[in-house]
């Protein structure tokens, strides 16, 4: 029962994580997993009013539902092109 | 014809994919990687993706384009990896019936993907590197 993490760019260096998995009972939204991260990467909560956050691939909101088998995605604001 | 790739752009030969007789104008936009930033030399940049998103989103900046203006077809190619001043990271080509359309649906996907798409650019100078977050 787990739901992928991924991260990208500034946030990948900060987490010093590209990926993780998180146990899908104890995570209700994606914010619910932010906090989780930013308890161990505490840089992170200065990125926390830019960070994107995307779940199976479509831009997610904080308090979007998270479930089993999800992948969800934290990244900075984009910059390609 | 609206997707990623590792390898250098060859814009002509998408154009050439994409024109059909009924055409009258074709829209073509390049984003090139340019040798300085905030007065800094640039050296070569990085452009890194969370793929399977930014296909989606190239994709469904394809389909919103051809919703909202009267064109017949839209391709989007993006580079990742590697690139050195002057090589091409982004060709759009639109094409239509008429110029309007054709230059606006370009200017349209641009945008959409310098604010929707997740590709991150990292710049490296003579002295260090840093991601480029926003524009």
């Amino acid at each position: 029962m787990s739901i992928r993490v991924l991260f990208f760019a500034t946030i990948a260096d900060v987490t010093h994580l590209r990926e993780a998995e998180v146990d899908a009972a104890a995570c209700a939204n994606v914010a619910s997993i932010y906090d989780r991260f930013a308890r161990a990467s505490p840089q992170l909560e200065a990125y926390r009013p830019s960070v994107l956050c995307a779940v199976n691939s479509e831009f997610a909101r904080p308090d979007s539902p998270v479930h089993d088998g999800d992948e969800v995605a934290f990244f900075p604001p984009v910059s390609g092109g | 014809m609206l997707r990623l790739v590792h390898e250098p752009i060859d814009t002509a030969s998408l154009r050439n994919a994409l024109v059909r007789p009924e055409d009258g104008a074709v829209a073509i936009f390049e984003g090139v990687v340019r040798n300085h930033a905030h007065g800094r030399r640039i050296r070569y940049l990085e452009y890194h993706a969370y793929e399977p998103m930014a296909q989606r989103r190239l994709e469904e900046i394809g389909v919103s384009a051809k919703k909202e203006f009267p064109i017949r077809e839209i391709g989007i190619l993006h580079r990742l990896g590697r690139l050195d001043p002057a090589e091409c990271s982004i060709a759009i080509v639109v094409t239509a019936a008429h110029r309007a359309a054709a230059f606006d649906a370009c200017r349209f996907a641009i945008d959409a993907v310098k604010k929707t798409v997740p590709i991150w650019k990292k710049e490296f100078y003579e002295d260090g590197e840093a991601w480029v977050s926003d524009e």
